[in-house]
C-alpha cells in the first residue's frame, strides 16, 4: 500500500517531484564527475610513464623534469650534454635509454625530437607495442620525416604524405617558422598516453634545426630510461641526485606524479566540499519541497488516517516519496555525470593525452546514489513527522 | 445480533484557558447487526465526536465501545486503525474525497488499509451509484450529488459491518439529499451493513423507522 501511496502522490506533485529530482540529479552528476575525475586522474597520471622507469635531464624539479620528457608539459629545465647519455646509456643497471630533445611546435603541437628505437622497442603501455595506422612507418634518422601521435594527427587533420614547416620554440609564434620542410611517414594508434599529443621527428632535426643554437646542436633536453631492476633506479638515485649537481635523475616516476597530486590535493578537497555541499542543498531542497507541501496534504491524510491508513503508513509514505525523489534524481544524475565527464575527460585529453575512463566502473557508483537516497530520506524525515502528527479528527470534519 | 455497544462512554476537551469541556457522555448505546438508526442531534451537540469514538479516530477517556465483539476503548491506537480499516464506513458530510485521485481511486483507497484492493468491487460499487461512466473522472469534475455517491461507494468499498454517515446530506440540495439518503439506505442493506446516522434534519430523520435523540443519549452538558 506505501507504494501506491508513493506512486499516487509522484503522481499528484509531477511538477515539484521533476523539479527537486532535477536538482538531486545536477547534484549528483557534480558530486559523480567530481569524485570519478579525480580518482582516476590521480591513478591513470601515476601510472602514466609511456613505458619508462625513470628520466634524466638538467638539474632542476624532479616534477618539472617528468612534466616535460613524459608529459609533454611545462618547459625544460635546461640541456643535458651528450656525454651525459652516453654515460647512462652505457650503465650496466639501464636497459634502455631514449634520448630526446625539443624546442620547436607546430601551431602549438609540440616536436620532439628522438630514435628510431622508441617506436621499434618500446611498449607505452605494458605488454602494447607502438602501432602505426595503415601505410604508415616509422621515420629514419637523418631524413625529414615526422611520425605524429594519433590524437594530434586526428586535431590537425594530418595523414601519411602531409608536409609540414615547424615554428621556432614551445610556444606558437606565426612569425617563428622555420624553413626545412618534414613529411609524415607515419601515424601512431591511440596508446592514451601524452605521446599522442606529439609531433615526432628524427633527434638530429630539432638538434640542428636552422635558427637554434650551433653550439648546442650535440645536446638532448632529457633521457627517457627503462632500468632491468628497481634497485638499479635507487642505486642511480643516490649516485646521479647525490653527486656533481649537473643532473637530475627522477625516479620513479608514479611516485614524483603522485607527489603533484598531494601538492594540489587542497583543490580536490575544495571541489569535493562543493560538490558535497551542493548534493545537501538539493537534499534539502527535498525536505523544503515536501515540507511545503504538508499543509496542503494534511486533509487528504487526515482523510487516509479516517480509511484506517496508520499512522507509520503515512510516515513511510512520506519518507519513500522523499527517496524515490532521491532515486530519480540519483538516476537522473548519472546522465548528468556521463555528459560532465566526458566533457572533462575530454579537455584532459586535450591538455595532456592522457586518456580517462569516466564511465568505468567507480565504487562511488553505487555508494554516491546510496548516500543521496539516505539524504534524501533523512530530508524526508522531517515533513514525515508533521505528516505523522495530523490530527485526524480535527482536519477532517467540523465538530457537531 | 448486537453489533455496536457503548457503556459510560466518556469524552472531554481541554479548554485553552484550563479545565475540561465534556462533550460526550453517554451511558448507555446499542446498535444490532444490519439496523439502521438515526442519532437526532444539534450543531455542537458531540453526535460526530460520538460517531468519531466509535470508528476509533478519538480515544475515550472513559467507558467501553464492544464492536463486532471487540473492545475499540482499550485498544492502541494502530489496532483502532485496523479496526476501523476492517469494520467500518464513514460518509461525511463534506465528503472527505481526495481531489488529487480519480473516482476509483478514491474508492480503492476505502479497501486499501484493510482486506486490500479489490478493483472489480470498487468498479461494481461505482456501477451501483451510478458512476460506472466516471471512473476515471476526478472530484471535481463531478456534481455535489455525484461526489456523495462516490462517498458512499467508498464507505462500501471494505464490505464494512458498520456504516458511519454524518450529516451525510448537509451539503446537498433537497432532491439531491433525498436520493442520497435513499441510496445510502439501499446499499447498506444490500451489503449487510448496519447504518448509524446522525442528522439535525428532521427530513432526513423522518425518513427512518428508528430514530433517537442524542441530547437524552447524552449526558453531557453541550
Amino acid at each position: 500500500m506505501i507504494f501506491n501511496l508513493i506512486y499516487r502522490s509522484l503522481r499528484q506533485h509531477a511538477l515539484s517531484t521533476l523539479v527537486t529530482a532535477g536538482s538531486i540529479a545536477l547534484a549528483a552528476g557534480l558530486l559523480l564527475t567530481v569524485w570519478v575525475v579525480k580518482t582516476q586522474s590521480q591513478v591513470v597520471f601515476a601510472a602514466t610513464n609511456s613505458g619508462f622507469d625513470a628520466v634524466l635531464g638538467a638539474r632542476g624539479s624532479k616534477l618539472q623534469l617528468v612534466l616535460n620528457a613524459i608529459f609533454h608539459l611545462e618547459a625544460s629545465p635546461g640541456n643535458i650534454e651528450s656525454k651525459d647519455f652516453e654515460m647512462i646509456r652505457r650503465h650496466p643497471a639501464v636497459k634502455a635509454a631514449i634520448p630526446i630533445a625539443l624546442g620547436d611546435n607546430f601551431q602549438g603541437w609540440r616536436i620532439v625530437g628522438t630514435v628510431e628505437q622508441l617506436f621499434a622497442d618500446i611498449e607505452p603501455v605494458t605488454g602494447r607495442h607502438y602501432a602505426f595506422a595503415s601505410d604508415g612507418r616509422n621515420f629514419k634518422l637523418g631524413a625529414m620525416e615526422a611520425v605524429v601521435g594519433a590524437y594530434a594527427a586526428k586535431q590537425l587533420g594530418w595523414k601519411v604524405g602531409t608536409t609540414f614547416k615547424p615554428y621556432h620554440g614551445l610556444a606558437f609564434d606565426p612569425k617563428a617558422q622555420h624553413d626545412e620542410v618534414y613529411s609524415v611517414v607515419g601515424v601512431l594508434e591511440p596508446t592514451g598516453t601524452p605521446v599522442d599529443r606529439v609531433i615526432w621527428i628524427p633527434l638530429e632535426g630539432v638538434q640542428t634545426m636552422k635558427g637554434h643554437n650551433p653550439l648546442a646542436a650535440t645536446e638532448l633536453s632529457a633521457v627517457l630510461l627503462q632500468l632491468r631492476a628497481p634497485t638499479a633506479g635507487l642505486m642511480l638515485n643516490n649516485q646521479l641526485n647525490a653527486s656533481g649537481g649537473r643532473l637530475t635523475f627522477a625516479y620513479p616516476i608514479g611516485a614524483i606524479v603522485a607527489d603533484l597530486f598531494n601538492k594540489i590535493s587542497w583543490v580536490d578537497k575544495v571541489l569535493t566540499l562543493v560538490a558535497w555541499l551542493v548534493v545537501a542543498v538539493a537534499s534539502a531542497s527535498v525536505l523544503v519541497s515536501i515540507y511545503n507541501s504538508m499543509s496542503a496534504r494534511a486533509r487528504d491524510i487526515a482523510i487516509l488516517r479516517a480509511l484506517g491508513a496508520r499512522r507509520r503508513t503515512i510516515f513511510g509514505a512520506v519518507v519513500g516519496e522523499a527517496a524515490a525523489i532521491g532515486l530519480l534524481g540519483s538516476v537522473a544524475g548519472f546522465a548528468v555525470f556521463a555528459a560532465l565527464a566526458i566533457g572533462v575527460a575530454g579537455i584532459i585529453q586535450a591538455q595532456t593525452g592522457v586518456v580517462l575512463e569516466p564511465l568505468k566502473w567507480n565504487p562511488v557508483f553505487w555508494w554516491g546514489p546510496a548516500v543521496f537516497v539516505g539524504l534524501c530520506v533523512l530530508g524526508g524525515m522531517v515533513p514525515a513527522l508533521k505528516a505523522y502528527r495530523v490530527p485526524v479528527a480535527e482536519t477532517i470534519a467540523p465538530v457537531s | 445480533m448486537l453489533l455496536l455497544a457503548a457503556h459510560d462512554l466518556l469524552k472531554a476537551f481541554a479548554l485553552p484557558g484550563g479545565g475540561t469541556h465534556r462533550v460526550v457522555d453517554v451511558a448507555e448505546f446499542s446498535l444490532v447487526a444490519g439496523a439502521q438508526l438515526a442519532l437526532r442531534g444539534e450543531s455542537g451537540s458531540g453526535k460526530t465526536t460520538f460517531l468519531h469514538l466509535i470508528a476509533g479516530i478519538l480515544a475515550a477517556d472513559g467507558g467501553s465501545i464492544t464492536l463486532d465483539g471487540r473492545e475499540v476503548a482499550t485498544l492502541g491506537e494502530a489496532a483502532r486503525d485496523r479496526l476501523r480499516a476492517e469494520t467500518i464506513g464513514y460518509i461525511f458530510q463534506t465528503f472527505n474525497l481526495l481531489q488529487g485521485h480519480t473516482v476509483l481511486e478514491n474508492v480503492e483507497f476505502g479497501m486499501a488499509f484493510g482486506r486490500g484492493v479489490d478493483r472489480a468491487h470498487a468498479e461494481a460499487l461505482l456501477r451501483r451509484v451510478g458512476l460506472g461512466d466516471k471512473l476515471g473522472h476526478f472530484p471535481r469534475q463531478l456534481s455535489t450529488g455525484q461526489q456523495q455517491r462516490v462517498a458512499v461507494a467508498r464507505a462500501l468499498a471494505n464490505r464494512p459491518k458498520l456504516v458511519l454517515a454524518d450529516e451525510p446530506t448537509g451539503n446537498l440540495d433537497a432532491r439531491n439529499a433525498r436520493e442520497a439518503l435513499a441510496l445510502i439506505r439501499e446499499v447498506c442493506r444490500e451489503n449487510g451493513a448496519a447504518l448509524l446516522l446522525v442528522s439535525h434534519d428532521e427530513g432526513v430523520l423522518g425518513q427512518f423507522e428508528q430514530v433517537q435523540d442524542f441530547a437524552v443519549l447524552n449526558c453531557a452538558v453541550p
